[in-house]
């Protein structure tokens, strides 16, 4: 359990509740993540991927079943402690990168401890720096996220998720966005950091040469999960 | 970025400086709105003051008078009574009582500054075959230029007078063709008489008063009014002109006198300058309701323009709180941008009104009194009318849910 990143047990999620139009989403998922472990999530779209992902990355509630983060049990913390810990714990890469145009690269990879602290220090700064380093671009550290490639800002995206040193990292679909070359490199670098770091990933993806090259992949159909391939 | 500055406040100036053109917009607009509250603020506010001090500087602000004298009815009213006819008392020139020991009194009270007894009553002077009805007014000097700026009112001659001088008007003089040491033959209804010498002529900047009013020692005017030893009136001056009514109030429960605070015998003109002021309050919150309007409209706008950005904010754990605040501050840095803006725009305006609005012998129609507290003012309130218009788009920022908002 020490080990344990991730325990769902018989997650549901449903929509319109109590309504003539009452959609269930998710049909009771039990999902395990270890520490340290790289899974693909794959499934076709409108399997129920992403909200899978919105509740894991405790962005949503489900309608019943239990979540635990590194086993503390999150169905009784309110929207401050489910920020909080979301902040703390879960890092997020996504398909459009979502760098903040307004900041530089570092100070891009800074944010979630600024968001975390509020205040900015020299700590925060090398620490940015060091995954600049990490995804190779620390001659781009101060430039605006909008000079910068496609490649680069996902590599930026991920060094940002991992900034405050989270249990798991939520990748929808990070390279999904990319030509092949700047997909492989975006994927080598989240696999070595999990080698290098022990970070745990769950990475969705449409791609399944990707999908192989992971440890485990779980498949999502109709809102199940249809075992590890 | 400054360890010194909160996450919040870095976030909201990165936002306002990547949207520059909307942001220059909206501060200039904000500086407009203020600069027209600060701008008319200042000349309404210079104007009642310069009013103000005008209708001060003539007149005392409390006049004290002997009580009104009323007929005493010799049939009591009773259950058989039909109709009883009292008729109004002539009003007799008379000496308010023990005016020596009031003044006295008066003179000790910590909110009075100036008290100034007067002899006054009507007159006639004469010079060859021409008569003129007057106003004599009896005063001791020096108390009394301390209420009424006597001095600063002369053009010929000196407001210095003893027992046989008198102080006229600039049209009185001008009427009766009189000059400074030109003899005057004042005499009252009872046949007294006296020849003064005229010492000087002032111009109270209304002609009535020039024509009418002639300015002599309590002492002269005493014999000349029938009132030796008497005055008929104290004038009195406090500290906060403001305080009059209740000032005279206490006089009145006192001391067995009548009291007139200038509050009341301006009664008219401090309607107009509550009309004034009730109108410029009404243009200053137009003025200001638009301008946070304009905050208001433009923050809402960047609240959609940055949905996805707040969405990944909140996935790296910002609170709501921290959303709330963000957009809290955008709207505060607006209003404070605006309002400095806004205060160097009206200083300009007031320049170049100082220049134009003049009097035809080139003078300044009146002061232009700013004070640093209306620009501290004005900052903080721009400020304040910021955040509060930034609040309603700040708190659906909040709100947004971070699964909605990332999806964009």
């Amino acid at each position: 359990m020490a080990d344990q990143v991730l325990n769902l047990k018989d997650i549901r999620k449903a929509y319109n509740i109590d309504t003539e139009v009452e959609t269930e989403i998710l049909h009771g998922i039990d999902l395990n993540l270890n520490k340290g472990e790289f899974c693909a999530l794959i499934g076709p779209s409108g399997s129920g991927k992403s909200t899978l992902l919105n509740i894991i990355g405790l962005l949503d509630r489900p309608t019943s079943g239990t979540l635990a983060i590194e086993g503390r049990d999150t169905g009784a913390l309110n929207d401050t402690e489910l920020t909080k810990l979301r902040g703390q714990r879960i890092g997020f890469v996504f398909q459009y990168h979502h760098l903040i145009a307004a900041f530089t690269a570092l100070e891009n990879v800074m944010m979630p401890m600024l968001v975390q602290r509020g205040f900015a220090d020299a700590a925060m700064q090398q620490r940015a720096e060091y995954l600049l380093a990490q995804v190779g671009l620390t001659k781009w550290q101060n430039n605006s996220s909008q000079n910068m490639s496609g490649g680069q800002q996902q590599r930026v995206a991920i060094a940002r998720a991992l900034a405050v040193n989270p249990a798991l990292v939520l990748a929808d679909e990070p390279t999904g966005n990319l030509d092949t070359k700047s997909a492989e490199t975006a994927f080598d670098l989240m696999r070595e950091v999990n080698t290098t770091n022990g970070t745990t990933f769950l990475i969705v993806t449409h791609n399944m040469s990707l999908a192989k090259r992971c440890d485990r992949t779980i498949e999502v159909i109709d809102g199940a999960i249809h075992g590890a391939v | 970025m400054n360890s010194n500055i909160p996450f919040e406040v870095t976030a909201a100036v990165r936002f306002l400086r990547e949207g520059i053109l909307q942001t220059l917009l909206i501060v200039v607009g904000v500086a407009v709105g203020v600069s027209v509250i600060v701008f008319m603020s200042a000349l309404i506010n210079s104007l009642q003051s310069n009013l103000m001090a005008r209708v001060l500087s003539g007149q005392a602000q409390i006049v004290l008078s002997p009580p009104k004298q009323s007929a005493r009815p010799m049939l009591q009213l009773g259950p058989n009574s039909v109709v009883r006819v009292v008729q109004t008392r002539v009003q007799q020139q008379t000496s308010i009582d023990q005016w020596i020991k009031l003044r006295t009194i008066l003179s000790q009270m910590p909110e009075i500054n100036a008290v100034s007894p007067m002899a006054s009553g009507a007159a006639l002077i004469t010079r060859g075959s021409a008569t003129r009805s007057i106003s004599l007014l009896g005063i001791d000097p020096d108390n009394y230029y301390r209420i009424v700026n006597i001095p600063a009112d002369m053009v010929e001659g000196t407001s210095r007078i003893s027992g046989q001088d008198a102080l006229i008007g600039k049209d009185l003089a001008e009427d009766i063709g009189l000059r400074t040491g030109d003899k005057l033959h004042v005499s009252n209804a009872s046949g007294t008489n006296r020849t003064l010498t005229i010492s000087g002529i002032f111009d109270l900047g209304n002609k009535g008063a020039n024509l009418r009013n002639v300015i002599v020692t309590l002492n002269t005017a005493q014999g000349l009014v029938d009132l030796v030893g008497g005055v008929s009136s104290i004038d009195v001056n406090l500290n906060d002109a403001y305080a009059a009514d209740a000032v005279a109030d206490r006089i009145v429960s006192a001391h067995a006198v009548k009291a007139d605070s200038w509050i009341k015998t301006n009664a008219q003109f401090f309607t107009a300058m509550n009309a004034q002021t009730i109108s410029m309050t009404t243009i200053r919150l137009s003025v200001a309701l638009s301008v946070a309007l304009g905050i208001a409209s433009v923050l809402v706008v960047s609240v959609v323009q940055r949905t996805k950005e707040i969405g990944i904010l909140r996935a790296m754990g910002a609170s709501q709180g921290q959303v709330l605040r963000l957009f809290l501050v955008q709207g505060g840095i607006v209003g404070l941008l605006g309002s400095i803006g806004g205060v160097l725009l009206a200083r300009l305006m007031l320049v170049f009104w100082v220049l134009l609005a003049r009097n035809p012998d080139g003078t300044n129609f009146f002061a232009i009194d700013i004070t640093p507290a209306i620009y501290a003012w004005t900052a903080v309130l721009a400020t304040a009318a910021g955040i509060l218009a930034a609040a309603v788009p700040a708190i659906n920022a909040a709100r947004l849910d971070p699964v909605v908002a990332i999806r964009g």
